[in-house]
């Protein structure tokens, strides 16, 4: 029996020939992440080494990666000074991989992480942040743990008591047609598996639909793999992720691509036509209560808002800007833009979508996390309805819960935010 | 074997935003974060903050309970009124952080309980003593009983770290 790609990586990282599904094993960590909460991971650390009398030095400074995003600027002094903690701890232990709020290299940290070239295919990735999934887009295998995992991974470089998890492989064929992208094939995988469908396991995605896919559609699908509770997505490398890489990422030195053997191990095999898709949306309160567009067309939206780890890329915010160019974002309605990091909100500037879409009346905030997850930048009011790229829209996400979110793709967003109710891009803006 | 009241009966997917709002996650001291449990639910966490509902009491919930975000004030904040959950199935990020903070869980895949029954639960079985209905408890892996067993994940690192040190 050969191995899935998530097996694969982690035999290398615990120094196997292979590993089964369900064997417990402590790989080695390429890259931990963390963004604001590494205040609380640094918490935890130093309470690991109480009473060792060892000086506490994380194993590894140049693969320990800490990104501001979730509240940038701070939208208050208990952040400020949280930030303020994190930054000082940085520069203490020689930490590089830091991206502080800046408009040069700043941004999301499921942007940052892969523009930058520091997740490879084959890696064993962990971030504080359940959205860590993103990173399987380039090979990696990439999941979420929380604080006190991270400070012992911190201490020690690996990660204690990881299960390895068996794979769902999702195949994709066909094309997706013209205003129908990622987010709508993850929406309708999401509604299909259930919140809980693939807890525990691996998607792995396959199929023509998958290899025509650039890696910034793959980021989205990825990234929202664990809205079906899975472990984490992963799409075997190839040459657009050697392509992404090389150009877009700047990665010069060897790279190692890692694929799944032929006679790998799938528990199911799910397929899906990439061409048959419809634009779809994921209604309140839940990711996988998901309809296609046309089921709620009509429905008036308050908020739109663009951006976020899912959908904050260059080619969102370019379908957006073609979208609304020479029209007006309706009346009654806001329309935010929240680019995904500042290399992307300087290419959307470079590219004209910035000012298409402020000339259309969207607000263009700094790369962030917006208000995706209900601290501020665009809170909605009782009784108030957002359309978002966003991945969330449990109640009470954006920081109400007398108010509703639905979830979209970048284009269903912006035609919407031309009529002011949920559109179907397809219809040429006609709601 | 322990007995205890179900206080918070919830349904399947309860998420991480559910029980610990983002608004509070610039709060992260174990100390501060039960305050903001349930935030939402006026008036559980009311009840909640007034000392009204005893240490051990349970909340039972449905399947994939902790899904979503990977927060730890989720689990620091429910561990800080030492309540029980009892779930037919957990999210793993929530599931690995209760463990390594040590927050108690009880997995039973077929439980039916409401508000106000009376538990008594086993290593093994859970009994629904209102109802008489008894139920199996589904064992967590092996790996993490040991982290369980050393405290939780602190202690278990510094343990390793220490015996790492003195083999250097």
């Amino acid at each position: 029996m050969g191995m899935t790609v998530v097996q694969k990586v982690l035999a290398r990282a615990t120094g196997r020939r292979m590993v089964g599904i369900g064997d417990v094993v402590e790989p080695a960590v390429d890259l931990a992440m963390s963004h604001e909460n590494a205040a609380l991971v640094i918490n935890q650390f130093l309470e690991v080494y109480r009473g060792t009398g060892l000086e506490p030095k994380p194993w590894d400074p140049s693969k320990i990666a800490i990104i501001f995003d979730h509240r940038v600027p701070a939208e208050s002094p208990k952040t400020a000074t949280n930030q303020k903690k994190v930054r000082e701890f940085v520069a203490a232990q020689g930490i590089t991989k830091f991206h502080d709020i800046r408009g040069d290299v700043g941004g999301i940290c499921h942007q940052v992480l892969p523009e930058n070239g520091y997740v490879r295919p084959g890696h064993v990735v962990v971030g504080t942040d359940s959205h860590t999934t993103s990173h399987g887009a380039l090979g990696a295998f990439a999941f979420g743990i929380g604080a006190t995992e991270m400070a012992s991974v911190w201490a020690l470089g690996y990660a204690m008591n990881v299960e390895v998890p068996g794979t769902i492989k999702i195949e994709v064929t066909g094309s997706l047609p013209d205003f129908v992208s990622p987010k709508d094939l993850i929406l309708q995988l999401v509604g299909k598996l259930g919140a809980g469908g693939a807890a525990f396991h691996v998607l792995e995605f396959h199929g023509e639909a998958i290899r025509a896919m650039p890696t910034s559609g793959r980021l989205t699908l990825c990234n929202m793999s664990v809205e079906a509770g899975a472990t984490s997505g992963i799409v075997p490398a190839d040459e657009e992720t050697l392509r992404y890489l090389r150009e877009e990422a700047g990665v010069t030195d060897d790279v190692e691509m890692m694929v799944p053997e032929p006679d790998a191990p799938y528990e199911r095999v799910v397929q899906l036509d990439a061409s048959r898709l419809e634009p779809q949306v994921a209604c309140p309160h839940t990711v996988d209560n998901v309809r296609p567009v046309t089921s709620v067309a009509g429905t008036r939206v308050h908020q739109v808002v663009i951006g976020s780890c899912t959908n904050g890329r260059l080619d969102d915010i370019a379908i957006a800007a073609r979208i609304l160019k020479g029209k007006k974002v309706a009346s009654g309605t806001r329309m935010i833009v929240f680019p995904a990091s500042g290399r992307i909100y300087r290419q959307a500037v470079a590219a004209g979508y910035v000012s298409d879409l402020m000339q259309a009346g969207a607000v263009v905030m700094n790369a962030g996390c917006g208000p995706c997850l209900g601290v501020h930048q665009g809170a909605l009011g009782d009784g108030e309805v957002a359309l978002s790229t966003t991945n969330r829209n449990f109640k009470g996400r954006m920081g109400n819960p007398a108010s509703e979110v639905y979830l979209c793709s970048p284009a269903v967003a912006a035609a919407s935010a031309v009529t002011g109710v949920i559109t179907d891009p397809r219809n040429g803006g006609a709601a | 074997m322990s007995r205890a009241r179900v206080v918070l009966a919830l349904d399947d997917d309860v998420s991480t935003d559910q029980i610990y709002p983002g608004r509070y996650m610039a709060t992260v001291l174990p100390t501060e974060t039960p305050q903001f449990a349930f935030a939402d639910q006026t008036d559980f966490n009311a009840l909640l903050r007034s000392g009204g509902v005893p240490a051990g009491s349970v909340v039972v919930a449905g399947k994939n309970f902790g899904c979503g975000s990977s927060r730890e004030q989720a689990v620091s904040a429910l561990k800080g009124h030492e309540l029980v959950i009892v779930a037919k199935s957990f999210a793993r990020i929530f599931l690995q952080n209760a463990i390594n903070l040590g927050l108690k869980l009880v997995e039973v895949p077929d439980l039916v309980a409401a508000e106000g029954d009376d538990l008594a639960i086993g290593l093994t079985e859970l009994t629904n003593l209102t109802s008489g209905r008894r139920f199996a408890v589904r064992p967590l892996p092996a790996a993490r009983q040991a982290i369980m067993e050393a405290g939780g994940l602190i202690p278990y690192t510094r343990k390793r770290l220490v015996g790492r040190g003195a083999a250097v």
